[in-house]
């Protein structure tokens, strides 16, 4: 058995190791899960997210959702757009006036058919100014992993009550989740690619637009 | 009667990588000769590595607290190596809890008889993978042809490789020897053999070169029934998997298809979710030099109704075990993959990723590689060789490897190794010498005899010399022995010099 030999050659290879305790074997001088010295999170946020060549835009209020959505998707020309079952329909009312077709998932939408649409609209739960990531954990708003990542553009959106600081708040937000099983996805402005001569190209395989828009 | 068909002539269902084995790969002062006169390659690591360099510096400078950040995150890795049984056992157990198959594998020989099986139970004949070292280190692919499946990279850059018969010469951007006209040509010529040719009139800017990756492959990422990756991390309290990527492919691979396997060293496991908050800070800024990579997936066995609903963990050894066991070089085994240190060496710099001859290029290669492989060939001697010792790397790694430290202990054990296979050949030499200088009248002759060989040679350096000097000299111009030697110069200029006594040197000694 192959879980048994590894197990032993890791035993036999560690026998210099005599404390049984890993925590107070090898200490680690760290604090977890602190904010750090930033002065003005939501500012910071959207010029980093900005930096990564996303469009933002703010929302006064819950009420201005609706018409900067529609605003986006027409000025991508998306004609479109997948709704996660947990979205507040009224965020994609005004769009589909607007002519916009509205999808659902569900059923579950066929690779192919998600391949065929213009974008999708999520909300997300955590968002970290010092890097300019939003995190989604694909809860109701969000959807499954597939919808904001095949079609072109991804339309989201984001309170200012969930942009923390950086990395370690928002692992601390997001270390629930993860432990009831929820994927985790950060996003990082629109997929990206320096592979060819070191020159930096928006848009591989993920959504070519990142279109988000803060509210508050 | 009956005639029995032959067997069609085997047709590969991807591009056949370079002939050889990287194994066979001459050592380092030898192969390092192939590609110092590619001046095309040396200038794309030039400007590659210069690049890298100055933005990894600006973002990690960002950061008050990044000796602190990298404090932990040796601390952590630490903790983790000193304790892997514990952390895999509590790893397996939280993967088979969320609906994760956990197999693990000693060799690489396991490890690809496994996923292969996994594959052909499927009944498909193609896979789509992420870009991952450890499939790299054990030539996943190539098994999976053998066994009549066709392994697609999706990382744009190890498509060029992979569609080039090529071989990467760059963790990070293993395509950086190639231009943009040579990916272009790549492209037109091989994507119609296998799947969505490229446009015919496909120019040669990095955006449409990207975009003809995108179609040839969303076709793929569309029909793939099962998805290969590896993981840059595993967390031992949750069971969760994170995948560190920019293109978007790594998130296609993780969630399109019904079946995942994702093949992970053992020593990429951390203790905690928490303790990602430290290595999502340390890895992006040290190796792409951005503040964050665009896309980071974490995952945790099956989500039911989101992405595969069959999930396979193959935990690989093949050699990490024997690593662990040296509590020197075990440091080694902290490192994250970053690259910074490849990109800050001015060995790699000018040489590259494949006269490493190894998966694992640049100092961390030259330490890791001899260690997981062992010294009996060539190459893995040579390696821990490959440094000027400068110590620019260890100033570099996210995780505190002190790399210059390990190559010289790297060394000692080649040395040691040789000295127990060849007792007699290192004995001989120190003895000759020994009795040479155990006279002054012996030494001195010696000298006379090297300064005569500088009057017939007439030049004042030597180039490359025959063996034994070769191994010397072929790097190295070697200074020829003055015509006067200095016991000569000491004695002749007695009478200018205040500092000498009236004794012959010789004779002072005791
Ligand atoms: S040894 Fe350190 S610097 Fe080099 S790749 Fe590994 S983590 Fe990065």
């Amino acid at each position: 058995m192959s879980k048994s030999d590894i197990l032993a050659r890791i035993r036999n290879s560690l026998i210099d190791v005599t404390q049984d305790d890993p925590v107070l074997d090898v200490p680690v001088d760290w604090q977890y899960g602190q904010a750090t010295a930033v002065a003005e999170p939501i500012e910071l946020f959207i010029e980093r997210v900005i930096d990564y060549k996303a469009t933002v835009v703010r929302a006064a209020s819950e009420k201005d959702v609706p018409r900067l959505v529609a605003e986006g998707l027409a000025q991508a020309q998306a004609t479109s757009l997948v709704v996660p079952a947990g979205v507040d329909p009224a965020w994609v009312a005004q769009a589909a006036q607007a002519g916009v077709e509205l999808v659902q998932d569900d059923p579950p939408l066929s690779h192919q058919r998600l391949n065929e649409i213009s974008a999708v609209i999520t909300a997300s739960v955590v968002g970290m100014a010092e890097t300019g990531t939003i995190a989604l954990d694909h809860r109701g708003d969000q959807g499954r992993r597939e919808l904001s990542l095949v079609p072109d553009m991804h339309v989201c959106v984001i309170r200012t009550d969930q942009i923390v600081t950086d990395v370690p708040q928002a692992m601390a937000r997001l270390a629930p989740s993860l432990r009831q099983h929820q994927p985790v996805t950060w996003i990082s402005g629109p997929s990206a690619t320096s592979d060819i001569e070191l020159s930096r190209v928006e848009g591989v395989h993920g959504p070519r637009t990142l279109h988000v828009i803060v509210v508050g | 009667m009956t005639t029995t068909a032959l067997p069609h002539p085997t047709r590969r269902l991807t591009p056949a990588p370079p002939p050889g084995d990287l194994l066979d790969t001459p050592k380092f002062p030898k192969s390092v000769k192939r590609y110092l006169g590619n001046s095309q390659l040396r200038a794309n690591l030039r400007h590659a590595t210069g690049t890298i360099r100055a933005k990894r510096a600006r973002v990690t400078a960002e950061l008050s607290n990044w000796e602190q950040l990298r404090q932990a995150g040796e601390a952590i890795k630490n903790r983790t190596a000193r304790h892997l049984d514990v952390y895999l056992e509590q790893l397996e157990a939280n993967l088979i809890a969320n609906g994760a198959q956990v197999h693990w594998a000693s060799t690489a020989a396991e490890a690809n008889r496994i996923v292969v099986d996994l594959v052909k139970a499927k009944g498909v004949s193609e896979v789509v993978k992420v870009k991952s070292m450890v499939t790299q280190e054990i030539e996943l692919n190539e098994a999976l042809e053998a066994a009549g499946v066709a392994a697609w990279e999706t990382d744009l850059a190890e498509l060029i490789v992979q569609l080039g018969h090529d071989r990467p010469s760059h963790i990070l951007v293993p395509a950086i020897h190639r231009n943009r006209s040579e990916v272009r040509e790549i492209f037109l010529q091989e994507m119609k053999l296998y799947g969505r040719a490229a446009p015919k009139d496909l120019s040669d800017n990095p955006p449409d070169l990207a975009g003809a990756a995108r179609a040839h492959l969303r076709e793929k990422f569309m029909r793939a029934k099962v998805g290969i990756s590896g993981a840059n991390f595993m967390v031992a309290d949750s069971g969760t998997l994170v995948v560190v990527e920019s293109e978007g492919n790594g998130r296609m691979c993780l969630t399109l298809p019904e079946t995942l396997i994702s093949v992970v060293g053992i020593e990429k496991t951390v203790p905690t979710l928490e303790d990602l908050e430290v290595f999502l800070q340390l890895l992006p800024r040290s190796s792409t030099g951005e503040r964050m990579n665009p896309y980071t997936s974490m995952w945790t066995g099956v989500t039911p109704g989101d992405g595969p609903q069959e999930v396979h963990v193959v935990l690989v050894d093949n050699g990490r075990t024997k690593v662990l066991a040296d509590p020197i070089g075990r440091q080694a085994l902290r490192c994250i993959r970053c690259s910074a240190c490849m990109n800050i060496c001015p060995v790699y710099e000018r040489v590259g990723g494949h006269a490493y001859g190894s998966v694992y290029p640049g100092p961390i290669g030259a330490i890791l590689t001899p260690q997981l492989r062992g010294t009996a060939s060539a190459i893995d001697q040579s390696l821990p060789y490959a440094s000027s010792l400068c110590g620019a790397c260890a100033d570099v790694c996210p995780v505190r490897i002190p790399i210059p430290e390990l190559l010289v202990h790297m060394r000692h054990r080649v040395v040691e190794e040789r000295k127990r296979k060849h007792p007699g050949l290192e004995r001989t030499i120190m003895k000759v010498g020994g009795w040479i200088m155990g006279r002054g009248s012996r030494f001195g002759a010696v000298e006379k005899l090297a300064g005569k060989a500088r009057g017939i040679l007439r030049k004042d350096k030597l180039g490359p010399m025959p063996w034994p000097a070769s191994p010397w000299t072929n790097a190295r111009d070697l200074p020829l022995p003055p015509a006067q030697s200095f016991r000569d110069w000491w004695k002749s200029g007695q009478a200018d010099n205040p500092f000498v006594s009236s004794q012959p040197a010789e004779e002072a000694r005791p």
